[in-house]
């Protein structure tokens, strides 16, 4: 069956405190989530308290305060802090979101930050994406073609053509949508996802593409596509403002289109 | 413990290629059940007061016969495709899963096909 309660070694604990130093005026309180594989110790929230004079004004920027000035545990991912590599990627204030786009002026009180749900935690606020991008390498994400590409120049589209791939493309696979998806907590070992079943929309879309037939062959499933059910946290979570929900919407109107 | 490959686990046992007919047919009974459920409601409503023999008599119109005996149709048609999808997205025991689906299925059938013969039996007053 679905779970529905945590396990016995993932029921979170109280944990430290971090209080501000002597003097700070504007005091934020994070709470973060903590796990370590290094010990058998159950998930802790650690709260930190922020002088936000001392720090950036995203969340990121306060996050990395506190492993910079605070607490140098505390592991996660990150990288372009524009929100173009999508590495971190975490839950913010109950919402899957980009920290480095997320200002920490948009959360009243404390702000509560977890990894990405209902995926394996490998530490603190990483979580294990292999089987995302597997997932991802399932739908083949390139392009395929039968014609021999033209000797002289690309393959070429026309401007609407192109077009078609906007809202598709600027994905950056960070799986926000796909961890806030209920078909992906219950059934992510057969259900592709949002992030996933967008980007194999975004090829089915690509007018140089020549396969995609094969594509909808390989995506007409009762798990693969059909898990979703249009619930919407993908769309609603989105930091990049994409529709997963539309493009998944696409690919069961095209199975429609192919067989009537 | 598994060595497989995270490719290998992901493509599994590959594409039912199916799963579009459900889609459908849970939409298309969706659409008929409009409808139906509206006429049967009104139909419920206006026998409100009314005994048993005017019932017989409503039921005996062979119009009213035909769209009840649809409704019981799509009815339990849609709703064991509801609960199909319920089960499947729930229920993640092999056999758990198996032998709900069956069980579902068996009781749909089985409900459907005895409200459709009492209809038949009181319409055709048999």
């Amino acid at each position: 069956m679905a779970e529905f309660t945590l396990p016995k070694n993932s029921k979170i604990k109280a944990g430290k405190t971090f209080n501000a130093a002597a003097g700070a005026k504007r005091i934020k309180r994070i709470r973060v989530y903590r796990w370590s594989p290094e010990d058998d110790d159950n998930p802790r929230i650690d709260t930190y308290e922020i002088d936000l004079d001392k720090c950036g004004p995203m969340v990121l920027d306060a996050i990395i305060h506190i492993k910079n000035e605070i607490d140098s545990t505390l592991t996660f991912r990150r990288s372009c802090r524009e929100g173009i590599c999508g590495s971190c990627a975490m839950n913010i204030g109950g919402t899957n979101t980009l920290a480095c786009t997320k200002a920490i002026d948009d959360y009243e009180g404390d702000i509560n930050i977890y990894p990405l749900p209902h995926m394996d935690v490998v530490k603190d606020l990483v979580p294990d994406m292999t089987h995302f991008y597997a997932q991802y390498a399932s739908v083949k994400p390139w392009l395929q073609t039968q014609t021999t590409p033209p000797p002289d120049r690309e393959r070429l589209q026309s401007k609407e053509e192109r077009a078609e791939l906007d809202g598709l493309y600027e994905c950056i696979l960070c799986a926000c949508c796909s961890t806030s998806c209920p078909s992906y907590w219950w059934n992510q070992e057969r259900y592709l996802g949002p992030a996933i079943l967008l980007q194999a929309y975004r090829f089915i879309a690509d007018s140089r593409d020549e396969n995609t037939g094969e594509r909808l062959d390989e995506l007409e499933d009762p798990f693969k596509l059909y898990r979703c059910h249009t619930i919407m946290n993908c769309t609603n979570s989105c930091p990049k403002g994409l529709n997963p929900a539309k493009a998944i919407a696409e690919i069961k109107k095209k199975m429609v289109e192919r067989s009537v | 413990m598994s060595l497989r490959s995270p490719l290998g686990r992901a493509r599994g046992l590959g594409s039912a290629k199916s799963g579009l007919h459900h889609w459908i047919a849970q939409r298309l009974t969706a659409i008929a059940l409009v409808p139906l459920s509206l006429w049967f409601i009104v139909t419920l409503v206006c026998l409100i007061g009314s005994d048993h023999a005017t019932a017989v008599e409503r039921l005996q119109s062979p119009l009213t016969a035909t769209l009840l005996i649809l409704f019981i149709a799509a009815l339990f048609h849609h709703a064991q495709l509801g609960v199909q999808v319920v089960i499947e997205d729930y229920v993640h025991g092999h056999w758990q899963k198996l032998t709900s689906l069956v069980v579902v299925k068996f009781i749909a059938v089985f409900a459907a096909l005895a409200s459709i013969i009492a209809v038949l039996k009181v319409s055709l007053g048999l």
